[in-house]
């Protein structure tokens, strides 16, 4: 993990870990091994679905951590436009949450349609709950695309952060399209409004226990992302820099 | 158990992306951290 080269001046550490995401990632595994044991084995099977129930101690976690990531993409797209430095390091969180976010809200849609083919009997329906969250989706895509759109850092930090604020306003849309309009998606089991939770315990423990491994998953990936980004942007900056030395070497031998 | 093929495929979905996501992040963070000097490197 620590293995080193090192130049005259500088170090290079082959390290992205660090004690903070070793403890996460432990968390991490721990609590998914717990959802993979509890949700498959030791909790009850539910009295209207049967077995179909299991899918749940997945499918909710992972829908929770998709509207996290895209929370957390806007409030460290606001923290980059208002700080007076535009510290980078905002900007490639928001970037890792955002990447992180697509790839969960992509499996929520696809644990969610294997549900429904069990319980509704098919697999996809334009259904109020589903049709925004696919919207939602691919909201995120493009953001992701217009991140990859050429220019410099600051811009694209710029563009995107405005995109990040505009896009997290369809997350209350999402959340409440199934009080909003008839749906064949069924209303919030754990939270409801008037605070009654009618879960087996050993099913709810699973459930919270799915929720807290699923965000330290989240955390852990978003650490780790975005160190990468910055080493991304480290090494396209150094090889700018070569190219521009590069070119004025170029002209100065001409002259 | 019902619907076992349904479930297995979540699980076996769901775990199996987030295993292959950070088989992938760990490699392009091992890649790039021999590339990067430690002074970019603001968690060293």
């Amino acid at each position: 993990m620590t293995s080193a080269s090192s130049t005259t001046t500088q170090t290079f550490t082959a390290k992205v870990a660090t004690p903070t995401t070793r403890l996460v990632g432990a968390m991490a595994i721990v609590s998914m091994a717990w959802v993979v044991l509890g949700g498959l084995f030791v909790t009850p099977s539910d009295v209207n679905q049967g077995d179909a129930v299991r899918i749940m101690y997945v499918h909710v976690p992972t829908a929770w951590v998709a509207y996290l990531a895209f929370i957390v993409t806007a409030i460290a797209s606001a923290c980059w436009l208002l700080s007076r430095k535009h510290a980078m390091g905002f900007d490639r969180v928001a970037g890792a949450s955002a990447e992180v976010g697509v790839i969960f809200m992509a499996m929520t849609l696809l644990s969610g349609g294997l549900w429904g083919r069990i319980t509704w009997g098919t697999y996809w329906a334009w259904d109020p709950r589903l049709t925004t969250t696919a919207f939602l989706l691919v909201t995120y895509i493009g953001y992701l695309a217009v991140r990859g759109l050429g220019g410099s850092l600051e811009q694209r930090a710029r563009r995107s952060a405005v995109i990040a604020l505009l896009a997290v306003l369809e997350i209350p849309l999402v959340h409440f399209s199934v009080l909003m309009w008839r749906s064949l998606h069924q209303r919030a089991s754990v939270l409801s409004g008037d605070g009654d939770i009618k879960m087996d315990g050993s099913m709810l423990t699973t459930l919270l226990v799915g929720v807290i491994g699923f965000t330290c998953t989240f955390a852990w990936l978003v650490m780790h992302r975005s160190r990468v980004l910055a080493m991304q942007d480290a090494v396209q900056s150094s090889q700018l820099d070569a190219a521009l030395q590069d070119r004025a070497s170029e002209s100065a031998g001409l002259k | 158990m019902d619907h076992l093929g349904f479930i297995a495929a979540v699980y076996l979905t769901t775990f199996g992306v987030i295993i292959v996501l950070v088989a992938k992040t760990v490699k392009q963070g091992r890649d790039l951290a021999s590339k990067v000097a430690d002074k970019d490197k603001p968690w060293t």
